[in-house]
């Protein structure tokens, strides 16, 4: 099938609201190349899940490419238009399973050497659709608070490394009643600019008992159930299917699937789900797991706050065994657990810092239970260091 | 990646960071002319040469390799290898950026583009059936050590000039403790068992020219219940390949050995730490390598050592990506990569800043050893042939 030859039907078997918006776009679709069409509806027949801020992000594709000339449209598509593509991926239905589509067009891109082309394309395509989006001034500053090493007693691995740079190494921090106060400012930033999705707590452990109204937390122990049902399915799978087959198996997974599908927050679950099925190593090792879900919420959800907690993974075993996790009582590896989310944070920092507002937002990242800090924000000196004692509560307030 | 630099731009921005950093290590010099790296001629015939190939399967990134803080990562390169070698700055992979399919475009000297998941054979032919075509070598002289997944296909290719019988002898380390070991013992040595990160759950059924278990006692001419003791005392399945390949070296001495090796691509995991204590490993055991050539007679002297990963990892700035983890985006520095070349009559303690192609090696080797590789797309890297 052909951009061209789409109609309003074609939509019908998409959720209420992508199929209300797909209809209402169909004149645009059908001007569109194939090569852009099927992601552009990968997007689309997502959105009844998708957080606000990846909503609005859509609705400005569709304000930016609507208004265009047929010309400017053309000029615009150029790079996607000029992808050769294989008559299997025209044949392939598209429009109901964008995302496999997706797949099997990069594999396609990387064997006949396209997908510079393809990346060319999409990223000047982005870079003028942001540039075109309306500005609006964020509620409040972006705040990023990370706690690493938990379970560590001593440590030799020189902490912090790539953060030093960005601000100021504090080496004598009195860590009292750290993770509380960690846990009152989020909340309280929570409470005071109550926007749905926009502070986030992630905890690599069990998670802090009665979180804040207004706080969307995820932990990695609570989603155990669904995890050991993904692993059960990921062992079924082991023999019976290839790569391609696996990860479709992954791409169609449902909340319900894993046993998220009951009452609750649908597009959180989904968001959930995404994490464990898309993310590589989120199913084992808690440090990946927050890592990526910290990746994820700041790119989908682009929260105003952002806690997370690193707690100590399995150590590595056969994936076999990783897989079995839930049936055995695992081995952890807290040091090196610290240096993976040391890492972790390091990302975290960098994945805040492509959101707006980045020129005005802070971070925290703290040795839990320990002395070191880094606190990045426009007011702090970078690449300094201080050895005054200060405990954290001064610490956030600097960051306030 | 700035706005407005060019991938080649940014090629050249990592071969010159390379440099100088090598130069502050090891006071390597720098070739800017050709005529000033030529090799030493070789007093060894081209019959009696030998080539040790080594590749990554999972490339390890500047920042935690050349760069400064990822100097404590390779101490064996740095003080061991290169100072002896020498090092191109710029390797850079234009195919797919997926460990069999690279592998397989290392040993054809072509881009391949077939599924990288999928158990199939190279379109072109391989190294190998150059070498034992033209040369008229036996299959003993032409080995593969490499991990399991898919790779039991590369030592030969489906081509119908070549093909099916003129390819190396492959030796999947893992497949044949895994066939060892009966299921009791078997947790006893699941750290040298671990799977592929990047397609956990694949393992390709096994076809083509690999060794099963019964062939292994006769060709290595260690039995099965040696093989299982000694690999206990091993750290990883890399640990393993290696000791594989140097029974092979000590039994049958071949003169093209190719070994992948792949712990690095842990990094799949997404666990920097586990990524980090590969390269480490990998340091370890390239300069493992290159001892038992110094130390076996049928190798001293005569061997030439290539090393190179097969191509980089995502930068931290390309959104696209998440870092260390992955080789997706296709960015200039995950295509960006190195290798080193030592031996006798090569350059030592030298720098090559010109941009080389993965299948440049290839003709490379026939050069080195005398035999043709019409096929091939690359070019030899004349600073060491």
């Amino acid at each position: 099938m052909l951009p061209d030859q789409l109609t309003a039907d074609s939509f019908r078997g998409y959720p209420p609201r992508a199929r209300q918006i797909a209809a209402g776009q169909v004149a645009l679709l059908r001007e569109l190349p194939i090569g852009f069409v099927p992601l552009l509806l990968r997007e689309l027949i997502a959105y009844d899940w998708k957080f606000p801020a990846e909503r609005k992000e859509l609705d400005n594709q569709f304000a930016y490419l609507q208004p265009r000339s047929a010309e400017a449209r053309r000029q615009l598509m150029a790079g996607f238009a000029g992808l050769r593509l294989s008559s299997e991926l025209e044949r392939f239905d598209w429009v109901n399973a964008p995302a496999q589509f997706s797949e099997q067009l990069t594999t396609h891109l990387w064997a006949t050497h396209q997908i510079d082309a393809f990346r060319s394309a999409a990223t000047d395509y982005i870079q003028k659709v942001h540039a075109a989006a309306p500005r609006e001034p964020l509620p409040l500053r972006r705040l990023g608070l990370v706690a690493v090493g938990q379970g560590v007693p001593e440590n030799k691995y020189r902490l912090f490394r790539k953060l030093r740079q960005q601000g100021v190494y504090f080496s004598n921090v009195k860590p009292e009643n750290g993770i509380p106060l960690l846990l009152e400012v989020a909340a309280a930033r929570a409470k005071a600019h109550p926007v749905p999705y926009g502070h986030w707590y992630i905890d690599g452990g069990a998670g802090e008992a009665a979180p804040a109204a207004g706080l969307t937390c995820i932990s990695y122990n609570s989603l155990a159930p669904a995890r050991a049902a993904l692993q059960e399915k990921m062992q079924q799978a082991y023999s019976s299917m290839g790569p391609e087959a696996f990860r479709t198996m992954l791409a169609k997974m449902q909340p319900e699937d894993l046993g998220l599908g009951a009452a609750g927050d649908a597009i959180l679950s989904r968001f959930q789900v995404s994490l464990l099925t898309e993310g590589s190593g989120t199913q084992v090792f808690s440090t990946t797991f927050v890592q990526w879900a910290a990746r994820e919420a700041l790119r989908r959800a682009e929260p105003m706050t952002l806690l997370l907690r690193f707690a100590p993974r399995q150590r590595n075993r056969p994936m076999n065994e990783l897989l079995a996790e839930t049936h055995r009582k695992p081995e952890l590896d807290p040091q090196g657990s610290l240096i993976d989310a040391d890492m972790g944070a390091y990302y975290t920092w960098l994945n805040q810092q492509r959101l707006e507002g980045a020129d005005d937002s802070r971070f925290l990242v703290w040795f839990e239970e320990h002395n070191e800090a880094v606190a990045i924000a426009p007011a702090l000196a970078r690449n300094t260091e201080s050895g005054d004692p200060v405990d954290l509560q001064h610490l956030l307030k600097q960051l306030a | 990646m700035q706005p407005g630099t060019t991938p080649r731009e940014v090629a050249q921005a990592v071969s010159w960071s390379r440099r100088n950093f090598l130069r502050s290590v090891t006071g390597a010099s720098v070739g800017g002319a050709l005529a000033g790296l030529a090799p030493r001629r070789l007093h060894a015939r081209p019959r009696d040469r030998k080539v040790i190939v080594v590749t990554f399967g999972g490339g390890a990134r500047d920042e935690e390799t050349f760069m400064p803080e990822g100097q404590e990562n390779i101490p064996h390169l740095l003080t061991e290898l290169i100072p002896r070698a020498t090092f191109f700055s710029q390797v850079v992979n234009r195919g797919i950026l997926g460990h069999y399919v690279a592998t397989a475009s290392l040993a054809t000297g072509v881009y391949e583009t077939f599924n990288n998941f999928a158990a199939v054979p190279p379109d072109s032919p391989t190294v190998f059936e150059y070498f034992r075509k033209d040369l008229k070598r036996p299959v003993s002289d032409a080995w593969v050590v490499a991990p399991s997944n898919g790779f039991n296909r590369i030592g030969e290719s489906g081509h119908r000039s070549y093909g099916r019988g003129l390819g190396a002898g492959v030796i999947l380390p893992k497949r044949l403790l895994a066939a060892a070991l009966s299921s009791s013992l078997g947790t006893q040595y699941e750290h040298l068992l671990r799977d592929n990160y990047e397609t956990p759950l694949y393992a390709p059924e096994l076809s083509g020219n690999s060794v099963e278990l019964h062939q292994m006692a006769e060709v290595l001419r260690l039995s099965v219940g040696d093989f299982a003791a000694h690999a206990r005392t091993l750290a990883s399945p890399d640990e393993l390949s290696v000791y594989i390949a140097r029974q092979l070296m000590r039994q049958l001495a071949p003169s093209l050995l190719w070994i992948t090796l792949h712990d690095i691509d842990i990094a799949h995991s997404g666990t920097y730490s586990l990524y980090l204590e590969a390269i480490q490993r990998t340091d370890r055991l390239c300069a493992e390598i290159w001892k038992t050539v110094e130390s076996e007679p049928e190798y001293t002297g005569k061997t030439t050592m290539f090393i190179l990963p097969d191509f980089g990892r995502d930068s931290d700035s390309d959104s696209g990506g998440n870092g260390f983890q992955h080789h997706r985006t296709g960015d200039p520095l995950s295509r960006t990569t190195w290798m080193i070349a030592m031996g006798p009559g090569i350059r030592e303690n030298a720098v090559i800043d010109r941009q080389l192609e993965p299948t440049d090696l290839v003709p490379t080797l026939g050069a080195l050893l005398g035999f043709q590789t019409p096929l091939s797309h690359g070019k030899p890297a004349l600073e060491v042939v």
